[in-house]
């Protein structure tokens, strides 16, 4: 039975999250099977079961494969640069204080030439989202060598194998000081959305790295056969582990992944720690930044 | 509109250019400021985190001058003034996200104090050799606006100019002090705020659904629309349509790199600012700008006591250069003298501009110090030859 575009263009726009994506940018970059739109799908339905003010939420993403995410999100939206997304998400934050603002990106860009904005965002508790595709790659660039390569894991800057000792997020963002702390792969689709819906209504620095595989790179230099053959590999070989001690939720090359949520605490977030602090030492002299942010009108 | 009263240090002050430069930020209605300590720059943000949280500014010192950068251009999107201050090497490392600002357009200001460069150079001491790099210091082709005081109260009017002149064009602006005129302490006027002219943001009356965040004005300037607004906006690094979505094609580079060009190039003559002076029947015209200006005019002194006829062009806006204003000059004088703070920056652009019909004579110095008027004066004479 053959279908017409127009047909096909109807059926997207009836998908229950097609209100928080632009749909007039579909169809994505993305490859056949990559994991990184399923992880999309399920913040655009988070979005929704938080009851998300969609005109109050930002989204920051920084270059890569994860990084077009931003693009695809009907939201304000900000494609930045390469590593820059944490950064650039915590202007956007301080300048408007009211906003829900997410980063989401890739792990390349986060970590690697990113890796010194990740850890202050962390240690300084900003009131950021941050959601980490990780597919152990550089998948736009095509899959060189990443700080989350897993040992001995080939990519097309190590074609004899990874044999630098990659980073364990979750241990990083933890020990930096994120209250709240995940991890899942990209097919626990329910549990993933439930996190991020979650994370939605916590503060301060919130980390969430979802497991995602790059089919066309990842997948094809290590010969793991279909992006989707990958997908039920990893969601397979997850473990769920809630309050697992994130030091030893390291993953190695194909096998086990600690799943779950690891930390969940409350802490004020920078801006709230800021403004008590303030208002303490400064008393009346003191006036905050309004949450409409600090520009100047009639 | 009139400047907000509370960021407004109405009276006369005894003050360094650094301070200045704040107090400035601050009555041009600057209410956001990211940076990272650097010398000869940071007392300008140490005099802002000192003042603004009674005005509703929030200071936060960031990680390095990367995130610095790429924080005021987040903010900016919030329709706050933003503000970073940095100096050469913390200007280097700025490049990255400054090529961000002018191709998602954000209005905001980039301060550079300079000091004696390459690399880690001389961190306390002056110099004028980033010039250039307020040129060309990102990739790719793109035009900004670049202002350089020559004393502590220009510190604070031009830095007013600046944020107006950034919310006017929708560019980054570059502050080009040196540490001479950051650290010299002289009286700076401030005047009321209702004397103090600001340009706000211009945010688009058009509702969410006929907004087009990259579709420009009669001036080639697109309208803006604040983050938290129902606008959902996309902007991004990349090479994009009107509204704001990537498009990987030579022809919409061919759309968009002309326009972000010419919306400087052809407002020129309402960007440019100098100084000029007796260049009517002059034989020599001194070209200069910054801390540099003031040392000249002793050596302009010594040569007019030799009989010579000597014009000045003291640069304010530096950048968009007045390239019409030095052709037409150079047709009617012997020789530009130009003295700067390096070994041949703005020199090139005088050259340039006089087209082999006047000399140009380069006056250096290596950075570090000021020039020797002496040396200036011994320049001018020999171009009046
Ligand atoms: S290259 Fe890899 S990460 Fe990028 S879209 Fe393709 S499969 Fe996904």
């Amino acid at each position: 039975m053959s279908v017409t575009i127009e047909e096909v263009e109807a059926a997207a726009q009836k998908h229950p999250v097609a209100p928080y994506l632009r749909m007039d940018r579909m169809p994505h970059i993305w490859c056949p099977t990559c994991g990184i739109g399923t992880v999309m799908k399920c913040y655009a339905q988070a979005l929704e079961e938080a009851d998300v003010d969609m005109d109050k939420a930002a989204i920051v993403s920084g270059i890569g494969c994860t990084g077009r995410v931003a693009g695809y999100m009907n939201l304000d939206a900000f494609h930045s640069t390469h590593g820059r997304a944490i950064p650039f998400a915590t202007g956007v934050k301080l300048g408007r204080p009211e906003l829900l603002v997410t980063v989401f990106s890739g792990d390349g860009d986060l970590s690697g030439i990113g890796g010194n904005h990740f850890i202050h965002a962390a240690r300084r508790n900003m009131d950021l989202l941050v959601i980490l595709v990780n597919n152990f790659i550089y998948g736009m660039t095509g899959g060189q060598n990443a700080p989350t390569t897993p040992l001995t894991a080939k990519s097309s800057t190590m074609p004899f194998g990874n044999f630098e000792e990659p980073f364990n997020l979750p241990h990083l963002a933890a020990s930096c000081g994120a209250v709240y702390v995940a991890r899942w792969t990209c097919l626990h689709t329910r549990r993933l959305t439930k996190s991020f819906q979650e994370a939605i209504d916590r503060r301060g620095f919130r980390f969430i790295e979802v497991i995602a595989p790059c089919s066309t790179l990842y997948a094809r230099l290590n010969r793991l056969g279909s992006g989707f053959d990958l997908m039920r590999f990893y969601h397979d070989s997850a473990e769920i582990k809630h309050g697992a001690d994130p030091k030893e939720v390291g993953i190695d090359f194909q096998d086990k992944i600690i799943c779950g949520k690891f930390i969940d605490e409350d802490r004020p977030a920078m801006h709230e720690r800021m403004d008590a602090h303030y208002k303490k030492v400064l008393g009346d002299k003191y006036v905050p930044m309004p949450p409409e942010g600090g520009w100047l009108h009639e | 509109m009139k400047a907000d009263p509370a960021g407004v240090l109405t009276g006369a002050h005894y003050l360094d250019g650094d301070f200045a430069c704040g107090e400035g930020a601050m009555a041009a209605g600057c209410r956001f400021t990211a940076g990272y300590p650097i010398t000869p720059s940071t007392e300008v943000v140490e005099r802002i985190s000192r003042r603004f949280p009674m005005m509703g500014g929030t200071f936060i010192q960031m990680e390095d001058e990367l995130a610095s950068m790429a924080a005021v251009v987040g903010a900016s999107w919030t329709g706050t003034k933003c503000l970073t201050v940095t100096s050469g090497p913390g200007f280097s490392l700025m490049m990255e996200n400054i090529g961000l600002g002018a191709m998602m357009e954000t209005p905001l200001v980039v301060v550079n104090v300079q000091r004696g460069g390459p690399s880690t150079g001389l961190p306390t001491m002056t110099g004028q050799a980033d010039m250039m790099q307020a040129r060309w210091g990102s990739h790719g082709d793109y035009r900004l606006i670049a202002l350089s005081p020559q004393s502590p109260q220009e510190s604070f009017d031009l830095m007013i100019d600046a944020f107006n002149l950034s919310e006017e064009y929708r560019v980054p602006v570059l502050f080009m002090m040196d540490e001479c005129v950051g650290h010299m302490t002289e009286k700076v006027v401030i005047p009321p705020a209702d004397e103090i002219e600001i340009v706000p943001r211009k945010l688009t009356d058009k509702p969410p659904g006929e907004f087009l965040p990259y579709k420009a004005n009669g001036n080639g300037v697109p309208e803006f629309a604040r983050a938290g607004d129902g606008y959902r906006f996309h902007t991004t690094g990349l090479t994009h349509d009107e509204r704001g979505y990537p498009v990987m094609s030579a022809e919409c580079q061919e759309e968009l790199i002309p326009r972000l060009i010419n919306k400087i190039t052809d407002n020129v003559d309402k960007i440019s600012r100098f100084d000029e002076e007796n260049t009517d029947g002059a034989d020599v015209v001194l070209v200069t700008y910054g801390i540099t200006a003031r040392v000249a005019r002793m050596g302009i002194d010594m040569a007019r006591k030799k009989g010579v006829k000597v014009g000045v062009i003291r640069l304010i806006v530096v950048w968009p250069f007045p390239e019409q204003h030095i052709r037409d000059l150079a047709s009617k004088i012997k020789a530009f003298v130009v003295p700067e703070i390096n070994l041949g920056q703005m020199v090139l652009e005088v050259e340039r501009c006089a087209g082999g019909k006047a000399e140009t004579i380069l006056v250096p110095h290596a950075g570090g110090g000021v020039h020797n008027p002496q040396d200036i004066c011994d320049a001018i004479l020999r171009a009046a030859k």
